[in-house]
Parts: C-alpha cells; structure tokens; sequence
C-alpha cells in the first residue's frame, strides 16, 4: 500500500475538503507528520512507547479449538492485549508524540465505542496534554464505563447530539472538527481512524501498520507457508484493517475488509463528501448522510476511510459484511472455545471467518489470521442485554 | 428574471442576510421581505445532515427545514418562481454541491442553481486546492463562486482565495463556527483589512455578526455583512416572519446611515 498522491488521494479518493480555517492546520499536520516519520529520533522513541508502555509485539496466537471446530486454521494478531485494551493506542501515541513535537498543549478526539477516546486520554496524561474527547450522546450512555475511564484519566468528555437527534460516531466527529476551528492554535485534533482529510487516513495507516509488519514477521516464523492464506480485519473507518493490510498487501494473501451490515459503506454508500474527505458514504436520495446502525459502536459510522474504498475498486482487498446476530454468535464461540473475549468490533471479523468456513468459501485446511482489534470488556453490559 | 452577483464595494455597506431554505413555511416571504428591506443579495442556505462549520442555531434551523420535508433540489426549484430584484446566493456543503444531481457532479450542482436563477455559491468545504472544478464549472454557468478565506490563513492564501473568488470575497470574522457572539471579534476587521488590500471584489464579513452595532464596526473595514445567526434565532424561536423582516430594515437603517456608534447598538 502506497502513500497517496500529492492531493492526498487513494485513486479518486481522500482528499482535503476542509474549510479555509482549517486547512492551514491540516497542512500543517501534514508537514509535521512527513519530518517526523522520517526522523529518527521520533520514530526511535514512537517504537520504544509501543514496546515498553503498549506491550509490543502483541502475539500471534494459535486457536486449536477454533480451529477445530471450524475446519481451517485461525491465527489471532492479539490487540487485545495492547495497553488500553485496543490497537487504538498505536495511532494515539503517534499523534500525541507528534502534537507534542507541533507544540500543542490539548487532544481533540471523536470517539465511537470510546476505544480511541481513552487511548486519547491515556496518551494524554502519559504525555501532559489537555484532552477533550467528543461522544455521540447515545455512545455515551450505551459505553458508560468508557466515559469514566476517560474522565479518570483526566479527559473531558463531551456529549454530541445532532440537532436531528443523532448522536454516534457521524455527530462526535462533527463535534470535534467543530471544536478544532475553534482550538487550531494550541490543539492537535487527534483522528482515531483511517478518515477524515489528508493526511490523516495516511497517518493513521502508517501509525497502525505496526499491526500487519509484525504479524507478517510472526507468520513467517510460525506457518511453513511464510504468508496465510487470508488476512481478515474489521472495518468502520478502517484502522485497524490499513494497519492489518499494509503487512501484506504484497503478498498472495486474499484480504477481507468485513464491515457492519448496518454500516456497509464501501458497498451500500454513494460518492460524497464528509469529514474533510471524499468517499462512499449512506446517504439518501437527497445529499444527507445516513445514521448507521450496529450493536457495535465502533463501526456504527456511515462512511469508510478513503484508501479502503480505492482497494475495493482495484480489486486488492474484498469487502463484506455480517449482520449483528452473526457477531454475537461469533463473540460467544469464540470467548467458550478460546477464552478470549473479542469487541464486539473484532467479532465482525471472526463472524465471517465461521460464516466463510462453514459455507466452504474458506477451503478446508487453510490458514487464516484475523486481527482481534481488541477485547470485549467495554461491552459486556450490551452484550448481556442481547443474549438475555 | 434572475440578477446578476454583481455587487459594488466602497458604496453604502453591503447587508446580506442569510435564510435557511424551508425552515418556515412563508420561508420565501422572508426572502422577498429581506430583498425589499434593502438586502443586497440574500443568501440562501440548503440543509445538510452534518453542518460542520454551522453553531447550534443554524444546525436547529437546518434539522427544522429537513424535519418540514425539507430537501435541497425541491427547496432550491421554490427559488425558482421569484422574481427578486436583488441576487440569490446558495449556501450548502459539498456533499449536498457533489450529489445534487445524481452523477453530474458539480457541474450539475451550479447548472441547477442557474437554472433557477441563483447567481452565487458558497460551498465552504471545497477550499481552494478542492475546488478547481466547481469554480470552472460555475463561471462556465453563470454563477459566482464565492470563497471564503479565514483569519488562520496567510497573506499568500488570502491572496490566492481573493484571486480566485468570485462575486464577492467572504471574509471569516473568527476561528469559530456561526452563531451569535457578544462582541465583534479582533480578528473580523484584521482579516477584512488584509483582503481590502488584495482584491477590487467586495470583502463581506460573516460568522457571528449578531448586533447591528458589531455590523457598523465591521463596515469599517469590510464592504458588507452577510447577517444569519440573529435572524434564524429568531425563526426558530417562534417569530413571525414580518419581526424578523423589520429586523433586516434595522440592520439596514443602521448600516446607510452609518451614524451609529459600535458602542450604541
């Protein structure tokens, strides 16, 4: 996966469609983030956070009883186990080290399921920075426990509502660029995901492909084949897939993008304009962008980072979804036969890996690396009220 | 009969007030009322579902107009059967200009609002490196793309956005999102001054001019004001639309007779 072009585009894709008032900051992300990726100093002491306070390499893990109940080999890049409990903080420490470098004193986040809310937040303290962190109302009450955790951690979390009644990740995005007009002096407005205008869909790739480089090396290490047969991620706006994908993009893996049905962008979506970038966005018949449905919070957004878009029209990596009753289904087989607890994010992913197996779309036999973007502790209560 | 985006700098201060299309049902009325309270053009707000760089008023005003039934290409052909004697500008977002009509981009996008009769656009999200087609597209149907440039922005990006304007050079008042405001900010006649020096276009400041006494000071730099905030408060607040049209005559009044200290208002 390349860098896009000078536009910042992935094919037709990407884009900066900001107000003037904050292109000058965007550009100013932009030139920051191109010294510092290839200054070593910076990445010298990116690498040594993600190892000595995230916990990297997080493991590759083999599922026999998965495994075995499904009839191919499942493989887990655990990101679970990063601190926080999601790969969210890959990107955040990133961005923080590079606010931090901008001389900025304050994070501005948008945050869906909350994941990437409190890895602002941590990164925020870690580093002693201010941190405000934007919510869609209904996230806020639906992920009540994340909104503690991120106001203990010393952020402000601010609850978003449209004036149409909305309030998930579409509403806490426009929450935060709001807020970032009126903070561009001394904030870094910190993007969770592989969205929003150029560079962050880059950026957040290149902070996240940490996820697929190492998994590459562990798989070279573990499977005679050097490479698994498919690479499977899920995707909102698509971070923790990039990140996934940039570690084998040029190899012979097939590669799954699986996204909520409720929230099925690269499919179901219409060329638009959100959030600073263009690409495939709900929307109805009359320019206005669509609420997204999902019991996951996390992908509960209507558009889809720029670049996924692009590797669906070249045909790179292939883009389904599953509907909520197949993640939870996937959720409770994988947490009784493994004992790992996956989001209900990550359970997307797995739901397609037991969907793809079970209809032989996954040959019997092959070797399949899912990344488990993180853990299921942050939904429990909602999880418990569906099983119920 | 539409007129033509052709406003005059350095004559009385321009006053163009904003109205967010459907937000009322004699929405129009206010539009003819604004004209004839002595508007210079009137601009016209599309509703968009996320309305980035709009406050709680006109978020409120927009969700009111889409909540009526409201929706773009309907609102914009009720444009079409008035016969005004002051010019229309259309303000939406670029989702809204890139998908109006399904396929032909922004393109269709001006092509429609010519069609009935608006001479202007303001798209804020296609700033100018976005922005290359639309302009081209909307000089080749007649409509004036206008751009808008912010207090953030450098001289060299001032210039290159009052080069590239059209119709008029919208002047950002602050680094904040619409709505009403105590005071006029310091940052309103700064940039207006540094656009004043660089362009022959009319520099009209918008974002947060709440009181007639914050337009006064601001016309002692800018050439106009565009006004919306304050009005659409008082629409969605519950006030006919005849208060809010004498409202448009008080701004007026003010801004001719330019008697009126900042302090006074």
């Amino acid at each position: 996966m390349s860098a896009p072009d000078a536009a910042g585009r992935f094919g037709r894709f990407g884009g900066r469609y900001l107000p003037e008032a904050l292109v000058p900051a965007a550009q100013a992300v932009e030139s920051a983030f191109r010294e510092a990726w290839s200054d070593a100093a910076f990445t010298a002491e990116y690498r040594r956070l993600l190892e000595t306070y995230v916990g990297r390499p997080t493991p590759l893990t083999e599922c026999s009883r998965l495994s075995e109940a499904l009839g191919v080999r499942v493989l887990l890049k655990r990101e679970d186990l990063a601190h926080t409990g999601s790969h969210k903080i890959n990107n955040v420490l990133g961005q923080a080290l590079l606010a931090r470098r901008m001389g900025k004193r304050k994070l501005i986040a948008e945050t869906g399921a909350g994941q990437h809310g409190v890895a602002t937040a941590t990164a925020a303290a870690l580093l002693g920075l201010a941190c405000t962190v934007h919510m869609g109302h209904t996230d806020v009450r639906r992920q009540a426990v994340n909104v503690f955790r991120m106001e203990l951690l010393g952020a402000e979390v601010v609850p978003e509502t449209s004036a149409n009644g909305g309030g998930t990740l579409k509403e806490a995005t426009n929450g935060a660029l709001r807020a970032w007009v009126n903070e561009t002096e001394h904030a870094h407005y910190c993007v969770g995901s592989t969205m929003g205008p150029h560079p962050y869909p880059w950026m957040v790739r290149e902070f996240q492909r940490v996820i697929g480089d190492e998994a590459r090396a562990q798989c070279a290490v573990r499977l005679p084949e050097a490479v698994p047969d498919v690479v499977v991620a899920c995707v909102g706006g698509g971070s923790n897939a990039a990140g996934t994908f940039a570690g084998f993009a040029d190899t012979t893996a097939r590669l799954v993008g699986v996204e909520a049905a409720g929230g099925s962008a690269v499919d179901k979506g219409k060329l638009g304009v959100l959030h600073g970038f263009m690409s495939h966005f709900l929307q109805d018949d009359d320019s206005q962008v669509l609420e997204a449905h999902s019991i996951s919070a996390g992908l509960d957004y209507p558009g889809v980072g720029p670049e996924h878009v692009h590797l669906a029209e070249t045909g790179r990596v292939h883009y389904t979804s599953v509907t909520d009753d197949q993640a939870l289904r996937a959720l409770t087989l994988v947490t009784r036969t493994e004992g790992i607890l996956p989001a209900l994010e990550s359970a997307h992913a797995l739901a397609w890996v037991v969907d793809a197996a079970a209809t032989g779309e996954l040959a019997a036999g092959s070797t399949v690396l899912v990344t488990l973007s993180g853990r299921g502790d942050k939904d429990i209560q909602q999880i418990r009220e569906h099983l119920r | 009969m539409s007129v033509a985006l052709t406003l005059r700098a350095g004559g009385r201060p321009l006053l163009i007030p904003y109205v967010m299309a459907g937000v009322v049902p004699d929405w129009l009325d206010l539009v003819r009322g604004a004209a004839r309270a002595g508007a210079d053009a009137v601009e016209i707000g599309l509703p968009f579902s996320d309305p980035m760089l709009d406050g709680p008023t006109v978020q409120r005003a927009a969700a009111l107009s889409a909540a009526r039934g409201g929706r773009p290409r309907a609102l914009l052909d009720e444009l079409a059967g008035l016969d005004l004697d002051v010019p229309l500008v259309v303000m939406t977002y670029a989702n809204v200009a890139m998908t109006l009509t399904p396929g032909r981009g922004v393109g269709g996008f001006v092509e429609h609002l010519a069609s009935v009769g608006v001479r202007g656009a303001i798209v804020p999200d296609l700033p100018l490196e976005e922005s290359a087609e639309y302009r081209a597209r909307a000089a080749a149907a007649g409509v004036a793309a206008v751009l808008l440039a912010a207090p953030v922005c450098g001289d060299d990006r001032c210039r290159e956005i009052a080069r590239a304007s059209s119709g008029f050079v919208y002047c950002m008042s602050s680094m904040r999102i619409t709505g009403e405001r105590a005071d006029l900010p310091a940052t309103a006649r700064e940039t207006a001054r540094r656009l004043k020096g660089m362009t022959g276009l009319p520099v009209v400041t918008g974002f947060g001019i709440s009181t007639i006494a914050q337009a006064v000071e601001a016309c002692a730099d800018a050439d106009g004001v565009v006004i919306g905030s304050v009005l659409m408060r008082m629409l969605v607040d519950g006030a006919p639309v005849a208060e809010v049209v004498e409202e448009v005559a008080a701004f007026r009044r003010a801004l001719s007779s330019g008697h009126l200290s900042p302090a006074g208002g």
